[in-house]
């Protein structure tokens, strides 16, 4: 009866048999892989001459001030540092407490700063800012480290990043007549910019999407006849379009003394454009629930409410993650089109900078460098997609 | 309804369901036709009849997950209406056990049956937890508490769905072919639970079920239902042994060979 149970056969081969296996199996796969890498070693080689003899970084180093944050005035970038330094304590904490996703966030955040601080060690900026922000990548290990030790109590970490938003906020902006002076958005620029309307068009645009999914899907007529609509109008025009009205229409329908600032316009426009693609994301979602699901919810005295709430959400916003996280990673890239609408964030102030008279002619390092950029943002994410993917199980059960 | 056998109910103190007159349309479909059925506290009742003859929409309208739109049901005292307070206070007293089982998948065995002690009634953590074991070791399967559905066998899913059920401490238990879907091998390992169930709580059931060895064993009466009518109830002697009508025959002699 019992048949001896035998190791799977190994499949491990060495280097040389892997490239006849894969590289060279026959007469046209070597020649195309003759061709291609071929090809791949001169791109490779002009590249490289050009990157390391002729391209003058330099005009990217001179004005990495400008392109990280605009005309923020510098002798207050420390403020930006602080609101940076909170936000690492509090990620690092997080990702001690909780783990998974808030891992990936907080790995992130250091990593990244730990870049620019890199960055700027080859630009005038100063060895303070460096030194700011290798602080800043230190600290989310150490409260990571305090957090996992369980020396960060839970409950208070939730109420601390609920204050931390008021709080950063009033780091980076400031206001008129206290110890922090106003600074005007309107000098806000660069990466700073870009990232503040990608982190806030992402944060706003997903729980207003996943309340249009669920209008979309309502027993009551007026809710769904609302969201289905809002959602197919914003569908059916262009962003850029959307962010022309949000500048100038709406300060008409504000009453006056309303004077919502241009940046808010524009993060208005970015969150109502995304907000409508995500209620399409999440009704897929929505859809892969099984009736049967509801209604085993419904017997046992779950509300509708409750039922969205334990049920229905939970599942179908995970299968959604991958839609959802591509289509962030759009709307990061969309950022640059507030050039428009006259925000300098991270591609319009390279563009400011290509206006200067000593930079005549570097167009190509700084939209490298601007690539390279959006690059590393958008990489980092879908990393941070797949990572959160695999920690909740998507697809396997 | 020429055949209608089912005696007008009478209400007594002891009728726990009761059904006049239920009717129901899906659009132009007429499924059930004018149902009338009274179930005693304790009661087990086995409902069984030809595939589509409304065997399933029936005991849905008992805990509302079907709106019948003619006739009235009270369960235990409480009348079915529109009103949003009386579904959830008839449900509170109703759990269901279906035939594809419908486990929440993103939760452990343990969380499927706490969650509605925990979210409805509002019991600690802990305490849903102490139920929710001594549930899942009524029903076998203590060790599985911390295993996802899709990591269970059909039987086992089955078993966890019935503990999820009861952990609402439901005065009645609804089964629609709560083995049609399991392996053969399996389905005995529910049937055990079930007939456990009836024989030691004295729990009021209504089965759907084509298990005619259950049904002897533990119904008190069977209930036959051929398009969107009740034709015959008797007990299970009586069903077996001298059913008096003649679609009764017909179909028991085609699932008995
Ligand atoms: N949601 C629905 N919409 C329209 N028709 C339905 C719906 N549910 C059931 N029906 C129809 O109502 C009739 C009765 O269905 P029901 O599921 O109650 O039968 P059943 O006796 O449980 O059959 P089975 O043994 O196959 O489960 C069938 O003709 C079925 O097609
Ligand atoms: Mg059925």
């Amino acid at each position: 009866m019992t048949a001896e149970s035998i190791r799977p056969p190994r499949t491990v081969i060495g280097p040389i048999a892997w490239l006849r296996e894969n590289l060279f199996s026959g007469p046209i796969s070597s020649i195309i892989t003759i061709v291609l890498g071929a090809l791949l070693v001169w791109v490779a080689i002009q590249v490289g001459q050009w990157a390391l003899t002729e391209a003058r970084w330099n005009v990217v180093s001179n004005n990495l001030r400008l392109f990280l944050i605009g005309q923020y005035p510098a002798d207050q970038a420390w403020r930006l540092w602080a609101a940076m330094a909170v936000l690492s304590v509090l990620a690092g904490a997080s990702a001690g407490v909780h783990g998974l996703a808030s891992r990936m966030l907080a790995v992130t955040l250091s990593a990244i700063q730990l870049l620019l601080a890199v960055l700027m060690l080859f630009s005038p900026i100063g060895i303070t800012a460096v030194a700011a922000y290798a602080f800043n990548a230190a600290i989310v290990w150490v409260a990571m480290v305090a957090g996992f030790r369980g020396l960060v109590p839970r409950r208070p970490l939730g109420w601390a990043w609920i204050v931390s938003l008021p709080l950063t906020f009033y780091l980076v902006s400031g206001f008129a007549g206290t110890p922090l002076e106003s600074i005007s958005s309107n000098v806000w620029g660069g990466l700073l910019l870009t990232v503040l309307l990608a982190v806030v068009g992402i944060v706003l645009s997903f729980p207003l999407g996943v309340i249009l999914a669920l209008g979309r899907r309502s027993e009551l007529p007026v809710l769904r006849i609302l969201s289905t609509g809002y959602i197919e109008l914003i569908r059916g025009v262009p962003l850029v379009t959307i962010l022309f009205m949000a500048d100038i229409i709406l300060p008409l329908f504000l009453p006056g003394e309303w004077r919502l600032d241009r940046i808010a316009r524009a993060m208005g426009g970015i969150t109502l454009f995304s907000a409508a693609y995500v209620a399409e994301n999440v009704r897929g979602g929505l859809q892969a629930i099984p009736s049967g699901q509801i209604e085993a919810a419904h017997a046992l005295g779950l509300g509708g409410v409750q039922t969205n709430r334990y049920i229905v959400l939970p599942q179908a916003l995970r299968a959604v993650i991958p839609a959802n996280v591509g289509l962030f990673i759009s709307l990061l890239k969309d950022t640059t089109l507030v050039t428009i609408i006259g925000l300098l964030e991270l591609l319009g102030i390279s563009r400011a900078v290509l206006a200067q008279s000593d930079s005549f002619g570097a167009s190509l390092e700084v939209y490298v460098f601007i690539a390279a950029v959006f690059f590393v943002l958008s990489y980092a994410m879908s990393q941070a997609s797949y990572r959160l993917e695999r920690a909740l199980g998507v697809g396997t059960r | 309804m020429t055949e209608q056998t089912s005696p007008s109910p009478k209400t007594t103190t002891d009728d726990i369901i009761i059904a006049r007159d239920v009717h129901k349309w899906f659009g132009e479909l007429h499924v059930l036709k004018g149902i009338n059925l009274t179930v005693k506290t304790g009661e087990v009742v086995v409902v069984f009849g030809a595939s589509g003859s409304g065997k399933s929409t029936f005991i849905r309208t008992i805990n509302r997950l079907e709106h019948h739109q003619r006739g009235e049901i009270i369960v235990d005292g409480i009348a079915m209406t529109n009103d949003i307070r009386n579904i959830a206070a008839i449900r509170s007293e109703i759990g269901m056990v279906f035939q594809s089982f419908n486990l929440f998948p993103h939760l452990t065995a343990l969380e499927n049956i706490t969650l509605a002690p925990r979210k409805v009634k509002k019991l600690a953590r802990s305490e849903a937890d102490a139920i929710g074991m001594k549930l899942l070791e009524r029903v076998g399967i203590p060790e599985q508490a911390h295993k996802h559905p899709a990591q269970l066998s059909g039987g086992q899913q089955q078993r966890v769905a019935i503990a999820r059920a009861l952990a609402m401490n439901p005065k009645i238990m609804l089964f629609d072919e709560p083995t049609s879907a399991l392996d053969p091998e399996m389905i005995s390992e529910v049937l055990d639970v079930m007939q456990s169930l009836a024989r030691d709580t004295g729990m009021t059931m209504i089965c759907v079920t084509h298990e005619m060895g259950f049904a002897r064993a533990v119904a008190n009466r069977m209930v036959f239902f051929d398009h969107g009518e009740i034709v015959e109830i008797g007990t299970p002697k009586e069903i077996f042994e001298e059913p008096k009508q003649e679609r009764t025959k017909q179909f028991l002699s085609q699932i008995l060979h």
